[in-house]
């Protein structure tokens, strides 16, 4: 399926508190940057799909406010309420419908600007679920927990994560946090939700991402190495976390199939030379890991130990420090896609990944990856 | 509410739920403070289980952008069918609580926020450069509200509802009166589309997408004059384009447009080309736009009658491929071949759809 491509990327450094610029400036910043990159004009865009979150933004109708930012005046936009993957898949369709030849797809989040607990806990059932407390963050500690103790992994498997992460986030001029720390360090960083503490746990950034998509015939005119769009995936678990396994990520599973098989990909660890994965917490890079057909269930402590998700492993896992380093909520899964393409341009400067020829990339919505997409990208 | 909207189009087109492909979901997830909503309903309301689920949100529009986009999760060849679901259950949380935060807090929020009070501006901007009157809107409602009487899912239905009614009723915000405004609606509306191989399966009488267009503004509404709606004449010229449509009045056989005022039809038709600009009123006076006229406008009561804001532009969707499908009942308007459906909302947005008893070639 090499009809769309990945032409040009921008990126904002993400960072925890950017009071010096509101959202729609985050978003015009990155616009400005691909527009400036790629020589083009308002003019050259056919189409925008942005992804945000009304409760993220504290206004509803969040995308109201980046019209001007996106350029979309006279022409259509419209917005993915939700991780910025699923825009990016939304923008493709928009291309191989045949209805544009060229689609900008933008991602935001400021999420300095918004108590996080709140906007988080609204996701849950407002009679029953809501009073517990429950957030990201204690969700996150019930499913590490579970997936600990059913399968024996360990807390220094899981800092091995953090470590791996943050360190790679050094070679990633736009990470938030670009930390050289140890295991140790991890283990001892405070509580914060058993088995997760302080450091196994990512930060809270603001920032922007942005990326044009063209069709086949258009792709030359803007690169001569256009990333092609090669395999998709989509599948949605429980909502209830009650109905939930928690030990192991169905849905992220049956998205990974659907993308394989769209893509071709039959065994992944040799057929994808570098994956960044949406790593809320260090251990559900490691259930990431199974889901995605890396390692057997239950194996992910064992295959992070194996190094074969380090920079020079097998199968390079976030070069780009993850989710666990950089942290704009909404537009992680955009980022994913965004530093993959960037793999496969061979433009991923300091953390480039020798002859990357196939790349994946995971969004996910909702808690504990409840909701799912993976993509498969091609550099031919 | 939402499942027994999911159940009822299942039902419809005699699928089970592990035949549907996907989930399209659209609700303003501020107006009733459920964050995700998508991620509760999508699986809960509607087989999202083990599927893809998105939601898409864009105010006034969502219905539309909804239908647009399941559009082209089909067109796309991604899916051979999806399920577009939208919703909204308004008494659950507050409509103008939620729309004054899409205005910016420092610019907008303290003048011109919330729905109504930038569309009485639009309509005293109307009724200043073209002199249309109060009794020209009002028989918007009374034909609207009337028409909604034959629509058995229209939530006010008025059969005797008269112009005086509508001017002796209490003004909200100058020029609009209570009876110029829509009503705050809960409900749901689910549309199942199917590429052409699969849609043979399911009926033999499908309405057939011929058009999409869409038309974004300045994120400040009053950045542009407002007596008129621009981005409707953008988007329903290039969709007319598209299906073959030269002179709407006689090549479309009925409009499911978006009046969230009974002043915005007056004004909203022009920008759509069914009149020119200033002569709105001529349709209703001459009867163009009524049930037995030549191109009837909103015979489901329109969003005068019905408006559940996540399902409303959806809704129009819907009402119009009822049309072509020739299932409109009471509301039937005879022999269509082609229907439009409008959204409207954010900024003075537009999206169009056009549906007809053909697909394009």
């Amino acid at each position: 399926m090499d009809k769309v491509a990945i032409v040009g990327v921008a990126q904002t450094k993400y960072e925890k508190d950017k009071i010096e610029q509101t959202y729609l400036e985050l978003v015009f910043e990155v616009v400005n940057k691909l527009y400036n990159q790629l020589g083009i004009s308002n003019d050259d865009v056919g189409s925008v799909i942005t992804s945000s979150n009304d409760f993220n933004d504290g206004r509803t109708i969040a995308n109201m406010a980046i019209q001007d930012a996106v350029g979309s005046v006279r022409k259509s936009e419209s917005r993915v309420s939700g991780d910025g993957a699923f825009a990016f898949i939304y923008g493709a369709m928009r291309i191989l419908s045949e209805s544009y030849n060229t689609v900008m797809v933008v991602s935001h989040s400021k999420c300095s600007e918004g108590d996080q607990y709140l906007i988080n806990n609204s996701i849950f059932d407002p009679f029953y679920q809501r009073a517990l407390g429950l957030d990201q963050v204690s969700t996150a500690g019930l499913m590490a927990n579970m997936y600990m103790t059913k399968y024996g992994i360990t807390q220094t498997q899981a800092a091995q994560v953090v470590v791996k992460n943050r360190k790679n986030a050094l070679n990633n001029p736009y990470a938030h946090l670009q930390e050289d720390i140890t295991v140790d360090e991890v283990l001892d960083s405070p509580m914060v939700a058993y088995p997760l503490k302080e450091l196994d746990l990512p930060p809270f950034s603001d920032g922007a991402v942005a990326m044009l998509l063209t069709n086949e015939e258009m792709a030359k005119k803007f690169t001569d190495n256009p990333i092609w769009f090669k395999g998709y995936g989509s599948c949605t678990d429980n909502y209830y976390l009650g109905n939930r396994h928690l030990t192991n990520l169905i849905g992220l599973e049956g998205a990974a199939k659907q993308a394989y098989q769209m893509a071709g990909i039959s065994d992944p660890i040799n057929q994808i030379d570098v994956a960044e994965i949406y790593d809320a917490f260090s251990t559900h890079e490691l259930m990431g890991y199974e889901a995605l057909g890396f390692c057997d269930l239950g194996k992910g402590g064992q295959f992070m130990e194996s190094g074969a998700t380090q920079m020079d492993g097998s199968i390079p896992v976030n070069p780009s420090g993850g989710v666990l380093s950089s942290n704009p909520t909404m537009a992680n899964g955009l980022i994913r896609v965004a530093e993959i393409a960037l793999q496969l341009m061979g433009k991923a400067g300091k953390r480039q990944i020798p002859n990357a020829k196939i790349g994946l990339a995971n969004g996910m919505n909702g808690i504990c990856s409840q909701g799912n997409i993976v993509l498969i990208f091609g550099g031919e | 509410m939402i499942y027994e909207a999911v159940d009822s189009a299942l039902k419809d087109a005699q699928l089970e739920p592990k035949d549907i492909d996907a989930i399209l979901i659209g609700n303003m997830d501020h107006f009733e403070g459920i964050n995700f909503s998508e991620m509760w309903t999508g699986v809960e309301a509607a087989p999202g289980y083990l599927k893809p689920v998105m939601k898409v949100a864009t105010g006034g529009t969502t219905g539309s952008s909804l239908g647009i986009c399941g559009y082209h999760y089909v067109a796309s060849g991604i899916y051979k069918n999806v399920l577009v679901v939208g919703w909204e259950k308004l008494n659950e949380g507050g409509a103008t609580t939620g729309i004054i935060t899409a205005f910016d807090p420092v610019w907008e929020r303290p003048s011109l926020a919330g729905a109504l009070g930038p569309l009485a501006l639009m309509a005293s901007m109307y009724q200043a450069k073209y002199g249309a009157t109060s009794e020209h809107a009002a028989m918007v409602t009374v034909k609207n509200r009337s028409n909604a009487a034959n629509n058995p899912f229209a939530h006010l239905q008025m059969p005797n509802i008269t112009v005086d009614y509508v001017l002796s009723s209490q003004v909200i915000s100058y020029p609009l009166r209570l009876h110029d405004c829509c009503p705050q609606s809960e409900g749901a509306c689910a549309m199942i589309y199917a590429n052409e191989e699969e849609a043979k399966k399911i009926t033999d009488t499908p309405a057939w997408f011929q058009a999409v267009e869409t038309a974004h503004y300045y994120t400040y509404g009053t950045d542009d004059k407002m007596y008129d709606l621009p981005t409707a004449t953008i988007a329903s010229k290039k969709a007319y384009k598209k299906a073959g449509i030269e002179n709407p009045i006689r090549d479309l056989d009925v409009a499911e447009i978006y009046e969230p005022t009974s002043w915005s039809e007056l004004a909203w038709t022009e920008a759509l080309g069914f009149a020119e600009p200033g002569k709105g009123p001529v349709l209703l006076e001459e009867g163009i736009t009524q049930m037995s006229g030549e191109l009837p406008v909103n015979p489901s009561g329109g969003v005068l009658s019905t408006n559940p804001i996540g399902a409303t532009a959806l809704v129009r969707f819907a009402e119009a491929a009822i049309q072509v499908m020739g299932r409109g009942e009471k509301r039937q308007v005879p022999d269509v071949e082609k229907a439009l459906g409008m959204g409207f909302g954010g900024s003075l947005w537009t999206e169009i759809a056009i549906f007809g008893k053909e697909p394009l070639r």
